[in-house]
């Protein structure tokens, strides 16, 4: 009643009509980003060509040139989506392995207390200890190639993935484990009728995470371990050393994008695994 | 509408399903539950117990489940196929009602065919058909209790335990669950033990009513009920229905104060 005194909403044409102003608010979700990135654009362009002398412009080449020599000259563009490809390799790779462990750990943590006592202390130690450190010693015993960027990316990845997993299959409810144990169900029966589907949505959040980190540990892992194909990780190492910053530019662009398809893509197939019937999608985030 | 009652079947009244002995139970931290419950139900007889929250009534149905076990007495089943309905319809999100209704007889290892038969054939039994591709989320509160008790149905239990099944529904679905599930009573004749809050709810599926008393939960008083099977809706609204319904309430709030 009071509210229907206020100048907002009796001075408001729109009071009662729905989907025009749901419609405006759609094209504001669509318009608001986009003013951002022209702005961003803009102060781009104001660095390059007023802040900027032309002999220390390399340090921020205007946006055209890193389009024009990055992403549209082909040799450029074949360097940099190659040691992508290479990089998007080793973040799968490591991915999926950290998926392997990151799911039967939790799994035999739910097996019994002290399986889970004893192995969660050191899933939390896995998370604290500095990857950054202990690169020279995965260096040292798995050479400087594939397999040890591979393990980067699984130590960096693999604790959301346990902790959302096993938050997942603990949070069954309490009923429905009665009526598991009621019917006699077996451990198996339990896990893979119960458990495993109940926890679906949690466990995808975790792999979310989890692909997020892993193009990240894989880019790391190409600054250190340098042998075989060359990943966007060395070769942004490379551009910043010869100093090609549009090139730079150009593959710090692109591996922000390929981060971008991956949760994309991991969002996606949380959908498709447990869109249909979860109301919400629960993790511990 | 009292008129056309029949009395239980003679053949199973004797046959004692489900005992309770000097039963007690005590928690580990100390709580009492239950304290010195006597009580039988016989085959083909619904016997329901109400009492305030907390009086220790799901933990009778825990026990004689083995879901849980007594402190001391004695408990005996004379069939260790239960048929348990719980407060909570308890079914799997990810499972259409058809997937849900199989699960059981899944879990027991029913092939396939045989599970999908009497799946279908519980779906009948609980007016589900036409609904069997749908998940839970998009039935209604009654509607997702039909699964659940369809589900326990495909095992045939003899002998059920309704945990207030239709605690959490609106009165007038509750009421026409009550129906059906009285419909289901009368047909497959199965002992029911029925735990409620809801006087009129005990008073209209029951042949008798156990009151149980606030923690530590005790039997304190027994109630018969004077109507056979197959009782009519109407039967709601008959005066003696109401003095039933009103002796029940009256046992009860002797005990609450």
């Amino acid at each position: 009643m009071i509210a229907e005194a206020t100048p907002e909403t009796t001075s408001s044409p729109e009071v009662g009509q729905g989907q025009p102003r749901q419609r405006r608010a759609a094209l504001a979700q669509v318009i608001a980003p986009l003013l951002v990135f022209a702005l961003m654009i803009g102060i781009w362009l104001f660095i390059s060509y007023v802040l900027l002398e032309p002999r220390r412009r390399f340090l921020m080449p205007p946006p055209q040139d890193v389009v024009l020599n990055g992403l549209l000259n082909a040799r450029n563009v074949l360097e940099i989506l190659g040691g992508l490809w290479s990089t998007t390799q080793v973040a799968i790779v490591g991915l999926v392995v950290a998926i392997v462990i990151g799911t039967i750990v939790p799994v035999a943590m739910i097996q019994a207390r002290w399986i889970e006592w004893s192995l969660y202390p050191w899933a939390v130690v896995l998370q604290t200890i500095p990857i950054l450190a202990i690169v020279p010693l995965i260096g040292f015993w798995f050479q400087f190639g594939f397999s040890s960027r591979v393990l980067v990316c699984v130590l960096i990845s693999l604790f959301p993935i346990i902790t959302n997993t096993l938050f997942g299959l603990k949070s069954t409810d309490q009923m429905q484990h009665d009526l598991f144990t009621l019917s006699r169900a077996n451990r198996l029966q339990r896990l893979t009728k119960l458990q495993l589907p109940g926890a679906l949505p949690a466990i995808v959040s975790g792999w979310r995470i989890a692909a997020g980190l892993s193009v990240v540990g894989a880019i790391v892992g190409d600054f250190f371990f340098r042998q075989g194909e060359p990943g966007i990780g060395r070769l942004i190492d490379d551009y910043r050393a010869r100093l090609q910053s549009e090139q730079l530019f150009a593959a710090v662009a692109l591996s922000s994008l390929l981060g971008l398809v991956v949760f994309w893509g991991f969002g996606l197939l949380g959908q498709l695994l447990v869109g249909s019937w979860h109301e919400s999608h629960r993790s511990a985030e | 509408m009292v008129s056309d009652v029949r009395p239980i079947h003679a053949a199973d009244a004797d046959r004692v399903a489900l005992s309770f002995e000097r039963v007690s139970k005590t928690f580990p931290d100390g709580t009492r539950a239950l304290d010195d419950v006597t009580l039988q139900v016989k085959s083909g007889e619904m016997v329901a117990i109400v009492g305030p929250s907390g009086c220790g009534k799901s933990t009778l149905l825990r026990l004689a489940s083995k879901l849980s076990t007594a402190s001391s007495g004695d408990i005996h089943v004379s069939d260790g196929n239960l048929g348990y309905v719980f407060q909570d319809a308890t079914l799997l999100p990810w499972r259409t009602v058809q997937r849900n209704v199989e699960l059981l007889a899944e879990l027991a290892g029913v092939p396939p065919e045989e599970r999908a038969q009497r799946a279908a054939q519980a779906i009948v039994l609980t007016g589900l058909s036409g609904f069997e591709k749908h998940r839970p989320r998009a039935l209604s509160g009654g509607m997702r209790m039909r699964v659940s008790l369809a589900r326990a149905l495909t095992m045939r239990p003899r002998i059920f335990l309704f945990d207030e099944p239709f605690g959490a529904l609106d009165e007038l679905t509750r009421e026409r669950l009550n129906g059906e599930l009285l419909g289901l009573f009368e047909r497959e004749r199965f002992a029911g033990l029925f735990v409620t809050h809801s006087v009129s709810e005990a008073a209209f599926l029951a042949s008798r009513v156990v009151v149980m008393s606030p923690r530590p939960g005790r039997m304190v008083a027994e109630i018969r009920v004077p109507f056979g099977y197959p009782r009519p809706t109407e039967l709601r609204f008959d005066p003696q229905f109401a003095a039933v319904a009103g002796e029940i309430s009256a046992r009860l709030r002797e005990h609450l104060a």
